[in-house]
């Protein structure tokens, strides 16, 4: 697989860099701080993009009842007419994945008067989903504490929580000074191979997925490998890790000695997620707070909305209509505006 | 039925799995059956569309401009930076599949293209090859591909294998709308002349006549005048429909078709039951119009600047008579333009009252800024007021259930309201399965102007997820009655029923309502409209 190929390449690039031809500075200060830049600039620049496009008609999706008469019970978040509305279901999609949550999957059936369809409510992708995307940002916002010193508390308390449930494992593995297991690292991880595997196992999502469907999963499956094995497997030396990262963000950018090649892979990894981010399909981090048929109110009816670009257009005006048909109408008793032309 | 069409056994026989050769590299094979006549010249030359010729799709040259890919990129760029749903749609895709089977011609026909992702990525390819960096860089890698005739040919074939009907977009993730995607691909056909006459004649026809079917004024008042000498033969009620009378109360809009063929003629009789009750009852002033003589609008599935230019009819007639508001009858993407396009191209209706219903009182404020007020909601607020002397029992030969028709439901959200005229105006009605009705309801797998006749292979593998589900509440409740509130459906489901689940009949709302009615005049009491004895009315007499 093409995909899994280049992020291996990406793989020893960091690390033959780094460990071969010394560039630290490079792996260490430039791509990062240009990675950064580019995926700031980058997701600012699509969504300006997609923000100057005007939204000329309201089309949301209705997936419930309609608000019409005052005695019949309107579904005020599928089918939002009022602003309150779309806040609740823009919150529920992109909190709760409310749309994915609705997965159902179809098979055929024999039975004795026949093939019949079924729908069976399909729960594991809305599931992995949820679980991939919140482990995600989990494991980030434990990676500020590699920004901050000292340690801000909400941190300390994910983590905390984070590693509630304690795997006891052989007490060699376990860095001194850090507590725990961390839960989030193991369940991205799974959630991103069940991604995968998904793709590669279901003929349909096999058929309609892209090399750039591959891509990111393998990179993200690397920097979640390469940090678990950081973590609890190689020995790095976390307060080196942490200077790095200190330095990156006070702007004064160090290179500590004896941080090793696999930290230089996890953060090469990290820097080409955000530079791939802003022209890839991950975009839609950005895209589902933009979509037409979820963030609009439901009240076309009720209330008028601009086209900005709106033109007059070419009718078939009644006057036309009765010049071509009058006779014929006078002829069957309709009434006309102009007995004669 | 066309000959060659397969038999119900054979059809069903569906091969979900995706062929081994990925979709860019399967080139379009157009299938008879599969696909719509090509637009006659002098309907798109009427319109003053463009590239007017006779064509085939079956040839391999479709006699296209020379510069049409030019032609398609301009137009590509100028939808995106018009329109921002198509743009993001163009973006935000993660291809997670979950769209992949709630598609109704997926699920009939196993094709893989008709999966809605595969349908948005014939576009999208070509969007990313053109308008995107790592498409330019990187090419198939990056999921693009460059435009040739056979992408172009590709387009016209899935683009009109989607009917619009928006069920992958209550699924997806992102709220990406294969319809709107559908919708701005027609519209780049439509650039260079490649449409279907089954959607470009009746364009033609009602930017002229006033209808989809051609209709002429007084052939209009004829065909109505055919309707009224039924009802008095069927029911002995003299109704006496008004036509483009100045000074009505309310302008009534329905379709079409309801005036041209069966069942929806029966619904059309039952508007004129009713509002002649109403007139006799209530002194309700209603008027029929021959120029706005259409509710559906073929334009919408040829461009949003046609979409416009026939929709207009509907405010400008209402100005011209001088009426209150506009009562719209029953369709589906009739509505789907009034609910969330007509305001904004064509209002404001300023010239009009806000909706009140004079026999109520009910003040329709869902409907203050359009002033147009759907029949449903009309007819649900009169029996809740008990304006309607109804008997069910009339209606007790029918076992009814009730297909959501695609855009009311998921572009404006009417299911409470028809279910509860039916709950009054029948004894026995029967939901079909969860996942089959309201906003996860299947198309009839005829819409978004696919209802010819040389498609019906498509529309029968279409509309299989529909007819699969009355055939469970046919075989479970024994229903004998699919109820709809939409034109295309009243004639599209006949067939799609005779087909699949036989002994299952068609009707709209508005033929159960007036069957169900007693008007002080009706002094036949032992038929239906279609004039068929009503089994156990023979020697009943409930008139009063």
């Amino acid at each position: 697989m093409f995909s899994l190929m280049v992020v291996l390449v990406l793989c020893l690039l960091a690390y033959v860099g780094v460990e071969v031809l010394g560039l630290q500075s490079l792996f260490g200060i430039v791509i990062p701080y240009a990675a950064v830049v580019i995926f700031v600039a980058g997701f600012i620049y699509r969504v300006m993009g997609w923000a100057r496009s005007p939204v000329p008609f309201r089309i949301p999706t209705t997936c419930g009842q309609q608000k019409s008469l005052p005695w019949i019970k309107a579904n005020g978040i599928d089918n939002p007419f009022s602003k309150v509305g779309v806040t609740i279901r823009m919150i529920l999609e992109i909190l709760c994945f409310r749309s994915l949550f609705r997965n159902t999957q179809m098979s055929f059936k024999d039975t004795e008067t026949g093939k019949k369809i079924s729908y069976r409510f399909e729960i594991w992708l809305w599931v992995f989903a949820l679980a991939f995307h919140y482990s995600f940002l989990v494991v980030l916002v434990r990676h500020f504490r590699f920004f901050f010193e000292p340690v801000p508390a909400v941190i300390r308390m994910i983590e905390y929580l984070d590693s509630f449930f304690r795997i006891e494992f052989v007490s060699p593995v376990i860095q001194v000074g850090l507590p725990g297991f961390f839960i989030s690292g193991l369940v991205l991880l799974g959630a991103v191979s069940f991604l995968f595997i998904r793709r590669v196992l279901s003929p349909k999502i096999k058929y309609i997925s892209l090399a750039s469907d591959y891509f990111p999963l393998f990179l993200i499956m690397g920097i979640a490998f390469t940090g678990i094995l950081m973590r609890y497997f190689t020995k790095i030396d976390v307060v080196g890790a942490k200077v790095l990262a200190m330095g990156l963000v006070t702007l004064k950018p160090v290179i500590p000695e004896g941080i090793g090649g696999i930290f230089y892979i996890h953060l090469f990894l990290v820097s080409i997620l955000l530079i791939y981010f802003p022209f890839s399909k991950l975009m839609h981090m950005g895209g589902v707070f933009l979509s037409p048929t979820r963030n609009l109110t439901t009240d076309t009816r009720m209330k008028r909305y601009v086209n900005p670009w709106n033109y007059p257009v070419k009718t078939h005006t009644y006057e036309e209509y009765e010049d071509e048909f009058r006779e014929k109408m006078i002829e069957a008793g309709l009434p006309v505006e102009k007995e004669q032309v | 039925m066309s000959e060659e069409l397969p038999k119900a056994e054979e059809l069903i026989q569906i091969d979900h799995n995706p062929p081994k050769t990925g979709w860019m590299d399967t080139p379009v094979n157009i299938r008879k059956g599969m696909y719509c006549y090509a637009s006659n010249p002098k309907s798109v030359e009427y319109l003053g569309l463009p590239n007017a010729r006779e064509w085939n799709p079956l040839d391999d040259d479709w006699k296209l401009p020379e510069n049409w890919k030019q032609i398609i990129y301009e137009g590509f760029r100028e939808r995106l930076d018009r329109f921002r749903s198509v743009k993001v749609f163009m973006d935000i895709c993660v291809r997670c599949g979950a769209c992949a089977d709630k598609c109704h011609y997926f699920i009939g026909t196993g094709d893989p293209k008709n999966m809605p992702v595969v349908r948005a990525e014939l576009l999208r390819s070509v969007y990313r090859n053109d308008f995107t960096k790592a498409g330019k860089v990187l090419g198939k890698l990056a999921g693009g591909r460059p435009m040739t005739l056979d992408v172009l040919k590709e387009w016209w074939y899935y683009l009109f294998q989607c009917s619009e009907c928006r069920r992958c977009s209550v699924f997806c993730p992102y709220g990406i709308d294969t319809a709107e995607i559908t919708i701005m691909g027609r519209e780049l056909l439509n650039l260079i002349g490649l449409n279907i006459d089954w959607i470009a004649t009746p364009v033609a026809n009602c930017f002229r006549t006033g209808n989809h079917l051609g209709i002429q004024p007084h052939a209009f008042k004829d065909m109505l005048d055919f309707f009224v000498e039924d009802i008095e033969e069927f029911t002995g009620i003299p109704v006496e429909p008004q036509f483009n009378k100045k000074g009505a109360d309310i302008l009534f809009i329905t379709p079409s078709g309801d005036v041209f063929a069966d069942p929806g003629t029966y619904t059309c009789m039952g508007y004129m039951i009713l509002f002649d009750y109403l007139q006799k009852e209530y002194g309700l002033d209603i008027t029929w119009s021959t120029y706005a003589s259409e509710g559906g609008n073929f334009g919408f599935f040829t461009s949003h600047e046609t979409m416009k230019r026939l929709n207009a009819k509907m405010y400008s007639e209402a100005k011209r008579l001088g009426v209150k508001w506009i009562l719209g009858g029953e369709c589906g993407h009739m509505w789907r333009v009034i609910n969330q396009y007509m305001d904004t191209m064509n209002g404001p209706a300023d010239f009009l009252e806000e909706p009140v219903s004079p026999i109520t009182g009910t003040k329709f404020e869902n409907a203050r800024s359009t002033k147009m007020v759907h029949i449903a909601e009309f007819t649900a607020d009169l029996i809740k007021n008990n304006k309607l002397k109804l008997d069910p029992a009339r209606n007790d030969h029918l076992r009814v259930t009730f297909h959501d028709s695609c855009n009311p439901s998921r572009g404006m959200g009417m299911f409470d309201e028809p279910r509860y005229v039916i709950e009054n105006v029948c004894n026995n009605f029967y939901e079909m399965p969860l996942n089959t009705i309201r906003e996860q309801t299947f198309c009839c797998g005829s819409g978004s102007g696919l209802n010819a006749g040389e498609d019906m292979e498509l529309r029968m593998a279409g509309g299989l997820p529909r007819a699969n589900a009355v055939k469970h509440v046919h075989e479970k409740h024994g229903v004998n009655m699919l109820a709809t509130i939409c034109a295309v459906d009243r004639a599209a489901l006949p067939d799609l029923m005779n087909y699949w689940v036989p002994g299952v009949d068609v009707t709209g709302l508005h033929e159960m309502v007036a069957n169900a009615l007693m008007h002080p005049e009706r002094t036949e009491t032992t038929m239906d409209l279609r004039g068929e004895d009503l089994p156990g009315m023979e020697e009943e007499d409930t008139d009063e």
